[in-house]
């Protein structure tokens, strides 16, 4: 391991730390599962990480991990965002009609 | 492969990403900013993924490897596009812990895959065996965390779709099989880290052995961690496991070396450590003492207190109908029992039925109320009650002595007076709502069973609270009925 690339990594890791207890400290109670929610899609960020293990798999064995760490973290990612999006597209501020378009159909001050 | 040379394109692209990232997060501060947040954190893992795939395409890769991508990736996504479009939002909470599980699976399968493809060479001493103790570090850290996120997210996610009992399951001498597993991992992984860094030198046949075991010992202590847990304290369980995956895809991110992992899994690890520790607070117990489980299942416990001697009062519909129809404030206090018999539509009902005939109604959520932090603000929010009816525990703590009927549905412990008075009590010290300040209180119960932590609540015998036996959702029904006909 590359004593350069083991500082920086570190560094960046413990600035995100702070940074993300800085940002979410900030989030409301009835916000709080779909903020779960949309962090467990952001940890399907592995994705990025299971491509480049796939592509470089050889062999049965790492080709079926590779897979499988695949369809683990599509799910994750897939299933996460849109998850999270059919939860928030349900906080309103005041009821709407049923069928009205969710959101955006309020009345917007212009 | 070395990611160190990723193109410059690529590696200012996983920067926009991680921005996205933290923006979409930020947005998260205010429900009407929410949903875009969500979108433009999708923007970031979009970007970053195109990003990957262009970068991966631009190496020597076979057309089986672009199967196993494709395939991988068709199978999970579907799966997971699936799960999330058809589920109801009451299942949201096993629906988090399962994504755990495969964030978490997915991690472990990275350094897993690495350890084995390189024939464990990262963990023998290469050119500067000092520093190869650090890559044996990371590669085993994501290994544990991510095993015991697998595992442990599973036996959660069981425990919520009700396979396996939502009580606190106590095996006998499972305490002992989880220190084995703890004090037997760390220990072959200590092991294994001196070996990386050239301190101790074995054939590669016995770091292998080493290596199974230390995998094992974590697949197991994710069992039993989480099995001697009870329901109650799932939203504490849940948020520690999702930090416990963003530091899984964290470590993930060390071993090969991926900074966009790195920072993602920050930004979680961060995110799921605050949610613990605030649901931890709602509840004032420790994370320890909540992960060594067994709250319910301790022996003695169920002291019979106040319930012995008061007697409960039961209510008919009519009158509970009636003190509603005719009160100026009241307020809703839900819990797990709302979502078990997904009354949240009902109860809506009833809001709207109450607010026609002029009377102020809000909801009291506790922070624990149940299984997932938050839980009850989505149900409501699908039910389309307007956020800011919903009030949080200190918010509306001091109302309660102005209002004129409290209405309990489907929670217990959170609104348990005990927790205030009684020392003996093993809820003790635990911040509750003051239901039993308002001026008479409506209990809907399905019986008078227990509540999770498996105590008895001196509010169903107060002289001012009226049982109303039912389930949840039927009651709900008949209470609308009952105030129409007021």
């Amino acid at each position: 391991m590359n004593v350069g690339i083991l500082i920086e990594s570190l560094t960046v890791f413990v600035l995100a730390i702070l940074l993300g207890f800085e940002v979410i400290s900030k989030v409301p109670a009835t916000l709080h599962t779909p903020l779960m929610s949309g962090t467990n899609s952001i940890h399907g960020i592995v994705l990025v990480g299971a491509i480049g293990l796939a592509a470089t798999a050889d062999g049965p064995l790492a080709a079926g991990l590779a897979f499988v760490a695949m369809a683990f973290a599509g799910a994750n990612v897939v299933g996460g965002y849109v998850v999270t999006d059919r939860m928030l597209q349900m906080f309103k501020r005041r009821p709407t009609a049923p069928t009205a378009d969710a959101g955006q159909a309020q009345k917007a001050p212009r | 492969m070395s990611t160190t040379d990723l193109g410059y394109a690529v590696q200012l692209a996983f920067i926009v990403g991680a921005a996205l990232f933290v923006i979409g997060l930020h947005l998260m501060n205010s429900p009407a900013t929410a949903r875009n947040g969500n979108r433009l954190s999708a923007a970031g893992m979009i970007i970053a993924v195109t990003a990957e795939i262009a970068f991966v395409s631009q190496g020597q890769i076979g057309l089986g490897n672009w199967a196993i991508i494709a395939g991988g990736l068709a199978l999970g996504g579907g799966a997971g596009l699936r799960l999330a479009r058809t589920l109801q939002m009451t299942a949201m909470p096993q629906l988090v812990s399962l994504f755990n599980a495969v964030g978490g699976g997915a991690a472990g399968l990275l350094a897993l895959s690495d350890f084995l493809t390189l024939n464990g060479q990262r963990v023998l001493p290469g050119d500067v065996p000092g520093l190869d103790g650090w890559r044996t570090f990371f590669i085993l850290a994501d290994i544990l965390v991510g095993s015991v996120t697998f595992t442990g997210s599973l036996i959660a996610t069981a425990k919520l779709m009700g396979i396996l009992r939502g009580r606190p399951i106590l095996i006998p001498g499972g305490r002992i099989v989880s220190w084995f597993a703890v004090v037997c991992g760390l220990s072959v992984s200590i092991v294994l880290i001196l070996a990386g860094a050239g301190v101790v030198t074995y054939e590669t046949q016995v770091l292998y052995t080493l290596f199974a075991v230390a995998l094992v010992c974590a697949l197991i202590f994710g069992v039993t961690m989480v099995l001697p847990i009870g329901g109650a304290d799932m939203p504490v369980v849940i948020s520690l496991l999702n930090a416990f995956t963003g530091t899984a895809v964290s470590m993930a991110g060390f071993v090969v070396n991926n900074v966009m992992l790195i920072v993602a899994g920050a930004l979680v690890g961060a995110s799921g450590a605050i949610l613990t520790r605030l649901m931890a607070n709602a509840m004032n117990r420790s994370i320890p003492n909540i992960l060594m489980g067994g709250f319910g299942g301790r022996e003695g416990t169920q002291a019979d207190l106040a319930t012995e001697g008061g007697t409960v009062r039961e209510v008919s519909v009519d009158d509970a109908a009636i003190q509603l129809a005719y009160a100026s404030k009241v307020v809703i206090v839900p819990g797990y029992g709302l979502a078990v018999a997904q009354a949240q539509h009902g109860v809506r009902e009833l809001a709207d039925l109450l607010e026609a005939r002029g009377i102020e109604v809000s909801y009291a959520i506790h922070p624990v109320a149940g299984r997932m932090p938050g839980h009850m603000n989505v149900l409501l929010a699908e039910a389309n009650v307007p956020y800011p009816q919903l009030r949080e525990m200190d918010d509306i703590n001091p109302e309660f002595e102005r209002t004129d009927v409290a209405l309990v549905i489907g929670a217990n412990d959170v609104t348990n007076p005990a927790a205030r008075t009684d020392r003996s009590s093993p809820i003790y010290g635990m911040p509750i709502l003051d239901v039993d300040r308002a001026k008479s209180i409506i209990v809907v119960k399905r019986s008078m069973g227990r509540g999770y932590a498996g105590i008895d609540n001196p509010l169903y015998v107060n002289p001012k609270t009226g049982m109303f036996f039912a389930d949840a959702k039927d009651g709900i029904q008949q209470l609308i009925a009952a105030v129409k006909e007021v």
